[in-house]
């Protein structure tokens, strides 16, 4: 890596952290100032009495001055404490349930990202190599299709034609109870491997298809779109003729238009792992799939503020990191870019 | 009447995409329609139970009935009425508060803008769904509370777009002009730069309702919409899903295919103006 790369990282990550601070503060502003009180709105509508309840303030951090709680709470985020819990249980640390859900969503939000990507690009292609064909037109039909699917919806019709009907796949879950799984990184495919654990392996992408295919082929529709139009425009341009007149073989044209399609795509991605992390949420609720989004919707019925908060400001710091990493691979895809 | 005639003929231009275009309003206006009508057009009171339970599609009950013995096709046909209303309500909102701030922004430049820019790229960076998830969460589950915080996150949607437009807008020439009779600021931005936004502003606005239904319905689906027994096809779905491994696939079946139909139709509209008028959003 060359200096330049260096300082170019150092100076992208450094403008993530005014966008990672407003996020921080909407959701602070949201969930601590703005309601009622958190706290009664766990405990709803039973009585508690005074002392009771400015015990559990104490306990969650809510009965200081607003900006000191602003500057409190961001000072123990950045040293991995995001408070406890405020139900069921109470008092547990909200960590300890972020890193015991994440890696369920990286892993569900890696494959669906990989197939989203492979798909628009398979679907892209063929329509920027077959322009103004019927083919065209129904890749184009895809991505308006596969962009308005409801992950909900499409999900539990894959559940019904391929669990229900079918008896192929598990509808629901990360294994099959009775497999177990010693877990190193979380991330269940990779754990089986580097175990060596081949029932734990086939039971965990069994159990990953479903819902990676849902929110893949969702995603899939914008990714269709931009590089079938970047592909046209290549395909348009003078050095493919020269590909063409010199005899390279079509299929290698393509190839060589795609490479060059593509650095529009990455930053696309960045966006997109946003709409992913969106999308994750009702994937994983559709399939009981336990990560992030199902932590978040759990708690949402506890009222469960410090939790949510928690998550949400997680979630903030991994869109942010996202956004550097699609910065770091623009930056060494196009020469254009100088750092 | 001078102004639809040309509208008309607009729309019906024999241009690529009119059938798009056509499709999408047949099936706005079907449901608008079915929203308006909804009395006359239920056959039966969408919130009572009537003695048949779990009965599969049936000439009696078109699309079948629930566990509460409800007929789904009543339900889906007052359910209109709770999207279109929270969603015209959040996106209605969205522009109040988008186009005006877009507006200045990209108009005045300067550190108001870089303010501006800075804060709603942050929320536009955000999973939209997430932190509509936590507004609605702080305000609790009514439809006028999901729209607010659908509005939220569409916001720098439309400041993006119509901050970007006033920055191409303002060195133009008629705007030179303006200045130069001496009209002010605000003038200038109301009388001469919000007119020519009109046609982004549509294009925008189909594409932002096509997203903001799909928003609305996850909101409910995640039960913070609407409190039963309320007719809405996002919480139908969430209600039905139980249901489903036991075979009764129309209790998701067809609250669902409306909620992609609508949502599709705007996308189309969407597609086919951006074309017609050849904006290159999105």
């Amino acid at each position: 890596m060359s200096r330049g790369l260096g300082r170019y990282i150092l100076i992208r990550a450094s403008m993530i952290i005014p966008t990672i601070l407003i996020l921080y503060t909407v959701v602070f502003i949201f969930l601590r100032i703005l309601p009622g009180n958190p706290i009664l709105a766990v405990v709803g509508t039973k009585s508690i009495s005074p002392e009771q309840l400015e015990h559990l303030m104490k306990m969650a951090g809510l009965d200081k001055p607003y900006h000191v709680q602003y500057f409190e709470y961001l000072w123990n985020i950045l040293h991995g404490d995001f408070g406890v819990t405020l139900a069921f249980p109470m008092g547990k640390p909200v960590w300890d349930y972020l890193k015991q859900r994440f890696p369920a969503t990286l892993e569900l939000t890696i494959w669906a990202f990989t197939i989203s990507v492979l798909l628009g690009l398979l679907t892209g292609v063929l329509g920027a190599t077959k322009k103004g064909t019927k083919v065209d037109t129904s890749m184009r039909l895809y991505s308006i299709i596969a962009y308005t699917l409801f992950i909900p919806w499409f999900g539990m019709m894959l559940q019904y034609i391929f669990g229900v009907k079918l008896h192929l796949l598990p509808t629901s879950g990360r294994l099959d109870p009775g497999v177990h799984l010693q877990t190193i990184t979380g991330l269940y495919v990779l754990d089986s491997i580097l175990t060596g654990n081949w029932d734990a392996l086939v039971s965990a992408v069994r159990h990953l298809i479903l819902p990676a295919f849902t929110l893949g082929i969702v995603l899939s529709g914008a990714y269709t779109r931009l590089v079938r139009n970047n592909m046209v425009d290549v395909l348009s341009q003078d050095f493919i003729r020269a590909y063409h007149a010199r005899g390279v073989p079509p299929r290698k044209v393509t190839w060589y238009a795609l490479k060059n399609a593509f650095i529009p795509v990455v930053t696309l991605m960045g966006l997109q792992f946003a709409i992913l992390l969106g999308g994750a949420v009702l994937t994983e609720t559709t399939f009981s799939w336990p990560g992030m989004g199902t932590f978040i919707v759990d708690r949402i019925d506890y009222r469960d503020y410090n939790a949510i908060q928690g998550a949400v400001i997680f979630f903030a710091f991994f869109v942010g990191l996202i956004s550097l990493i699609v910065d770091v691979i623009y930056a060494i895809l196009d020469p254009r870019v100088k750092y | 009447m001078e102004v639809i005639r040309p509208m008309t003929k607009f729309l019906l231009e024999k241009k690529p995409g009119r059938g798009m275009l056509l499709f999408g309003i047949a099936v706005v206006l079907m449901v608008v329609i079915m929203a308006i009508f909804a009395p006359i057009i239920a056959p039966y009171d969408p919130t009572k139970s009537t003695k048949d339970v779990f009965a599969p599609p049936s000439l009696k009950h078109p699309m079948g009935t629930n566990r509460l013995g409800q007929d789904v096709f009543s339900r889906i046909v007052w359910g209109s009425r709770v999207v279109l209303s929270v969603v015209f309500m959040a996106t209605l909102l969205s522009m109040i508060i988008g186009i005006p701030l877009g507006l200045i922004s990209g108009y005045y430049g300067g550190k108001i803008d870089r303010l501006l820019s800075i804060i709603m790229d942050s929320i536009y960076a955000f999973p939209a769904l997430i932190l509509a998830i936590v507004i609605a969460v702080v305000l609790g589950p009514s439809p006028v509370n999901t729209a607010i915080a659908i509005s939220f996150v569409y916001v720098p949607t439309y400041f993006r777009m119509v901050r970007g437009q006033t920055l191409s807008l303002k060195n133009q020439l008629f705007v030179e002009a303006a200045h130069a009779i001496g009209a002010k600021d605000r003038e200038v931005m109301v009388k001469y730069i919000l007119p020519n936004l009109g046609p982004t502003v549509l294009v925008v606005f189909t594409l932002s309702v096509a997203d903001a239904i799909l928003t609305e319905a996850g909101l409910s689906f995640l039960g913070l919409s609407v409190t039963p027994p309320t007719p809405d096809w996002g919480y139908d779905l969430r209600v039905g899903q139980p249901f489903l491994l036991d075979g009764y696939w129309w209790l998701v079946f067809f609250p669902g295919v409306m909620i992609m139909l609508l949502a599709m139709a705007f996308a189309l509209i969407g597609e086919a103006l951006n074309e017609r008028i050849s904006l290159g959003v999105r």
